[in-house]
């Protein structure tokens, strides 16, 4: 430690007497680090910003769905979910946050008031809302104690209102569905139309419900979406999904699934695949920066091995090994090189939360702290690697001509 | 202490050989005060940088305390040089940026010995040669005679076996060069062995035994009378 810390101040001596020098030298690596945690801090800030909000939208949803193809519908051996796939996935799955199943129910269309229509009807519980990010404009949603108490209360889409022309407001209102009375709690938001067909002609009824209504039939039409607690690891949730419920549904090994997990959104990926070659054209630039301003550094540091060498010569009659001296010039180019990136991550992080309060709607920028170690750490690295040479110059010249050295 | 057997050094110069020493015989004891004249290109040098350490001989031996260095690798010769040589150069060779302590200190920084007693050392040193005031001066802020007796103190911080001095006057007037002389001399009394490398006959005058070199051999070694005086 003792040696090191010798060495550390010459190093730092030597530095401080060649000052402006010594900046100019690691002007490289400065500007070099600066513009890459400008454009880190900027990128994290963005993508920071971009995955709260799209985890808002329900973006860490996963579906779990029955996969059948062709010979199937043929045969007439139609795959579907059990009730058991649904529990595994609700208890048995590390990450999972909330779990909605959602059963297509048949039955014999909706009435009211001696109008009648054929709207999507639909059993789930009280997670829906959550997971699907939709909620109800006027009412009510079904509630954990709807499901658990079998009772008889809907929550309606505004076409299923237009079309039996119910009140503006149709809670408290009474639907026959199939020979049963619901009474209508809730109504949802208006979705609209896609490709011209509406997306609010459905009615939702209680999971135990619709249960009870499909009786014993074995292959209810169903789905489930569940959500991930931790967005980072969906990935690995979704892996963990499939072998639960592969092992629920007693699938042997190498077989392939009959069921599929899918993310209800691509967007993740995609927006993944963006930062990563973003990330990657970064490396590229600091990679080459840091190249420049290390062969900036190699090049200082072997004219001041030459113009030094009496003072090496000087220090090797004192006694100095050739590893004091080596150690000693590594140790300023790699001072040197830190210095430069130290104050490139200064001058970055500046820059970047500049950028961000001059660009109207950007989100502040972020940086992580293992972003600035690795920044810091790397421009040390680069001047150990370009110091080498100077340095092992300087520790093998022979005493006698270093000191005649004029 | 110092025991030269049939030492021989070549230099190849391009395609031509150089013999620098010539196979030189010799033997100096503890707490002598030797002067190695001759002139230039005599080999005096070459030799001066032997018994310094800071070259290894083509053939024969060099028996230092006892110990053969002929073998001894780079770093090893370094630490020898350490620990039992203490230089002084003709034109000082002190380190500019340094304050005067600092440079005395430097010897010790390569034995690893702990800053305190680094400091206690080069103070004790400085103040041995005259200099106790000047412990924060820099080379450039000190006389020829004051820096010469920095480069005395760095010598003898790490308590050598042998004080080499290489034409240590050579630099400095001749009011000075008594004064430097006069401290060798003291030294000497002290019992510290001394070695000065010169072409002046007043610097050998004050040494005890006289060594002349030529042609890279040993031609005279005469016990100077007068100065034994």
């Amino acid at each position: 430690m003792n040696v090191l810390s010798d060495a550390f101040s010459a190093a730092l001596a030597s530095l401080n007497a060649h000052r402006l020098r010594s900046f100019l030298t690691t002007l490289g690596i400065l500007i070099g680090t600066a513009a890459v945690i400008a454009v880190v801090s900027l990128l994290q800030g963005l993508s920071s910003s971009i995955k709260s909000q799209f985890s808002d939208l329900g973006g860490g949803t996963l579906s779990l769905k029955a996969v059948n193809d062709q010979e199937n519908f043929r045969s007439g051996q139609i795959n579907a979910l059990s009730f058991t796939d649904v529990d595994v996935l609700r208890y048995r799955v590390p990450g999972v946050g909330r779990v909605a199943p959602i059963m297509a129910v048949n039955s014999a269309g909706v009435a009211y008031r001696g109008r009648s229509t054929s709207p999507q009807l639909l059993a789930t519980n009280a997670e829906f809302q959550l997971v699907q990010n939709r909620h109800t404009s006027v009412g009510r949603f079904i509630t954990e104690s709807d499901d658990l108490g079998s009772r008889r209360v809907a929550v309606i889409g505004t076409q299923v209102r237009d079309d039996l022309k119910m009140p503006r407001n149709p809670i408290g209102e009474f639907l026959l569905i199939g020979r049963e009375w619901f009474k209508v709690v809730g109504m949802m938001e208006k979705q609209g139309e896609v490709l011209g067909f509406s997306q609010d002609n459905y009615v939702l009824i209680p999971f135990n419900v619709g249960r009870s209504i499909m009786g014993t039939f074995r292959r209810p039409m169903m789905e489930v979406s569940f959500t991930v607690t931790n967005l980072e690891e969906i990935g690995k949730v979704r892996e963990r999904a499939k072998r639960a419920v592969r092992a629920a549904r007693r699938i042997a090994p190498g077989e392939d699934d009959d069921f599929k997990v899918e993310a209800a959104d691509s967007f993740v990926k995609q927006f993944n695949q963006i930062t990563g070659i973003a990330t990657a054209v970064l490396a590229g630039i600091v990679g080459i920066s840091l190249l420049v301003g290390g062969i900036g550094i190699m090049n200082i540091m072997l004219v001041s091995v030459t113009e030094r060498t009496r003072e090496i010569g000087i220090l090797k009659a004192l006694g100095a090994t050739r590893r004091d001296i080596l150690t000693q010039f590594l140790l300023e180019a790699a001072l040197l090189s830190l210095l430069g990136g130290l104050i490139g991550i200064v001058l970055g992080l500046l820059v970047g939360m500049g950028v961000a309060a001059v660009i109207p709607n950007f989100p502040p920028a972020q940086v992580p702290l293992w972003v600035i170690g690795l920044a810091a750490g790397f421009s040390a690295l680069v001047g150990v690697v370009f110091g080498i040479a100077p340095a092992s110059k300087a520790a093998s010249l022979d005493p006698i001509e270093a000191l005649r050295y004029e | 202490m110092i025991e030269l057997r049939g030492l021989v050094k070549r230099y190849h110069m391009g395609e031509e050989t150089v013999l620098a020493l010539a196979g030189v015989d010799l033997f100096i004891g503890r707490n002598e005060y030797v002067a190695l004249i001759g002139p230039s290109g005599s080999g005096k040098s070459t030799l001066m940088n032997l018994i310094g350490c800071l070259d290894s001989a083509t053939e024969g031996q060099y028996i230092l305390n006892g110990r053969d260095t002929s073998s001894l690798s780079e770093d090893e010769l370094a630490a020898v040089r350490n620990r039992e040589i203490g230089f002084v150069f003709q034109s000082f060779h002190l380190l500019p940026r340094q304050t005067a302590l600092q440079n005395v200190m430097q010897p010790l920084v390569y034995r690893r010995m702990a800053p305190a007693e680094r400091r206690r050392r080069a103070v004790e040193a400085l103040a041995q040669v005259g200099l106790g005031d000047r412990l924060e001066h820099r080379p450039n802020q000190l006389s020829g005679g004051q820096r010469q007796r920095v480069a005395v103190a760095r010598a003898l911080v790490g308590q050598p076996s042998i004080l080499l001095a290489d034409e240590p006057t050579g630099n400095l007037d001749s009011r000075t060069s008594a004064e430097i002389m006069a401290l060798f001399d003291d030294l000497h009394a002290q019992g510290q062995t001394v070695v000065v490398v010169t072409h002046e006959p007043d610097i050998a005058a004050h040494c005890r035994r006289t060594i002349r070199v030529r042609d890279g051999l040993v031609v005279e070694d005469v016990i100077n009378t007068a100065a034994a005086a």
